[in-house]
């Protein structure tokens, strides 16, 4: 299953843990990123709330999380290769995380709702 | 777009080259066409241009111009050979600055400046006010003109070749009148270049040649890299209302060997002790990236100062950024600290020109 915040981060679902990056909307409009400021394992991440941040040449946005839970692994790969986000952001992810509340997901945006939040700041 | 932004001549050809737009001084301004990074480079290795229309113009003349001039501006304009543009400020009789500005001398007792997009207002309002007792007249042109920066190190051949405007007989920091066009050779990037003020029907004209002749377009984004790696300050970051030119590092365009100038006697005796905080370079460790208004740190934790421009710069690939910091802490070498969001890297006080500028002597 694929969730959405309107803030652009990803969650994908696997069992009770939540696999979490920036949509290809967010990475295409942040132009090429340059720094990736993750967590640590084993950090406490809440929803709504940054965990980390995301730098372009121009600016630092704040990551949001779509869910609360344990921080079970990062992308070490992004430490060296922030730019990977940039090529393949769905599958060059940020961090995974131990869901503690699997219910907060009925409150995230679909693949379709997240489509239409896209197409309305295009405008 | 908020309905108040004000939109330059080049507004529809921006939004036409899918342009990122965004708010700059009152302006709906482009940010980037192509990506910071290329046209950052384009400008470093070629040539690119910039749609600057933002910036105000004020004409001064009249018999009492040049003393004038020389009361509201930092730098000295006493006896300058027509045909020069000279950098400096106006200032607060407390010495914090009203706005930078060029001045370009056209002939005996007239003058041309130019200033900041955000500071056209208040800058006018200024400079009309402090004009009583003076046989000047001032007229504010901003609506007028329309201007293109052209820079890069193949500038030059490029006007020459795609507008057919000669730039070869002009040093830095002067201009020439081709009819009513006004070319300079000046720039905010650190590179040679050009800066052209025409009507807006002639900037939308050379604006379309040099797109079709294939030269970059480049945004506000790269301006602030460029300038920023050339250790050229940005109103609103480096100078402010209550940011004198002494602290920030810029004496040498303050004549306090003048008689007098608004904001003289307290940069006089700023300079005398020696202000209590200071612009500085600073390069930080590791991948994060200083920001404008990250708290900077001395060695011990205790806070000394914040950052007011910093980047991942892409002509040098480190990570850098020039900060207002207690004089204390200022010493080239001097080992700091930044707050990045949750973490404190460790930082060094350097050079605040990061990049040699490559100007045309």
């Amino acid at each position: 299953m694929l969730y959405f915040l309107p803030t652009h981060e990803y969650a994908r679902i696997e069992g009770n843990v939540a696999t979490i990056g920036i949509s290809e909307f967010a990475a295409h409009q942040l132009g090429n990123v340059v720094y990736v400021d993750m967590p640590e394992e084993d950090d406490e991440v809440t929803k709504g709330e940054d965990f980390g941040a995301i730098e372009s040449v121009k600016a630092a946005s704040d990551l949001f999380s779509p869910v609360s839970g344990t921080v079970i692994e990062v992308n070490e790969a992004l430490v060296e290769n922030p730019r990977l986000v940039n090529e393949d952001p769905m599958n060059n992810w940020i961090i995974k995380v131990e869901m503690s509340d699997p219910s907060e997901l009925e409150s995230l945006l679909t693949p379709e709702a997240y489509e239409k939040v896209c197409e309305a700041e295009k405008h | 777009m908020s309905e108040d932004l004000k939109k330059t001549c080049l507004h529809d050809l921006h939004t036409g080259l899918g342009a990122l737009m965004s708010p700059f001084g009152g302006f709906d301004m482009p940010i980037q066409y192509d990506g910071i990074e290329q046209e950052h480079q384009a400008v470093r290795n070629n040539c690119g241009v910039f749609d600057v229309s933002h910036m105000g113009e004020v004409a001064v003349s009249g018999p009492d111009a040049e003393r004038f001039v020389n009361h509201i501006f930092t730098n000295d304009v006493t006896g300058l050979p027509d045909g020069k543009v000279i950098y400096g400020m106006m200032l607060h009789p407390t010495g914090g600055v009203v706005d930078d500005l060029l001045v370009y001398k056209r002939g005996d007792n007239d003058f041309f400046l130019v200033i900041n997009a955000s500071n056209i207002d208040k800058d006018v309002e200024w400079i009309v006010s402090h004009a009583e007792g003076f046989d000047v007249k001032i007229d504010h042109q901003s609506d007028h003109w329309a201007e293109l920066a052209l820079q890069g190190p193949n500038a030059e051949k490029v006007m020459a070749d795609v507008l057919g405007l000669d730039g070869s007989d002009l040093g830095f920091y002067t201009f020439k009148t081709v009819g009513d066009i006004i070319v300079s050779r000046t720039g905010y990037t650190g590179e040679d270049g050009f800066e052209i003020y025409a009507d807006a029907e002639t900037i939308r004209k050379y604006w379309q040649k040099l797109i079709d002749a294939g030269v970059q377009p480049c945004g506000l984004g790269c301006r602030d890299t460029l300038r920023f790696e050339a250790g050229l300050p940005l109103y609103g970051d480096e100078l402010a209302d209550d940011i004198t030119p002494i602290e920030a590092g810029l004496g040498i365009f303050v004549k306090l060997d003048k008689p007098e100038f608004i904001g003289r006697e307290a940069l006089a005796v700023q300079k005398a002790e020696g202000p209590a905080r200071k612009i500085v370079g600073i390069k930080v460790e590791g991948q994060a990236i200083p920001r404008h208004g990250y708290e900077v740190l001395d060695a011990d934790g205790k806070v000394v100062g914040t950052v007011t421009t910093g980047y991942h710069s892409i002509s040098l690939d480190k990570n850098i950024a020039m900060a207002l910091i207690d004089a204390k802490s200022a010493a080239l070498g001097t080992s700091l600290q930044v707050k990045v969001r949750r973490k404190v890297f460790p930082a060094t006080v350097i050079k605040k020109r990061f990049y040699t500028p490559n100007y045309k002597k």
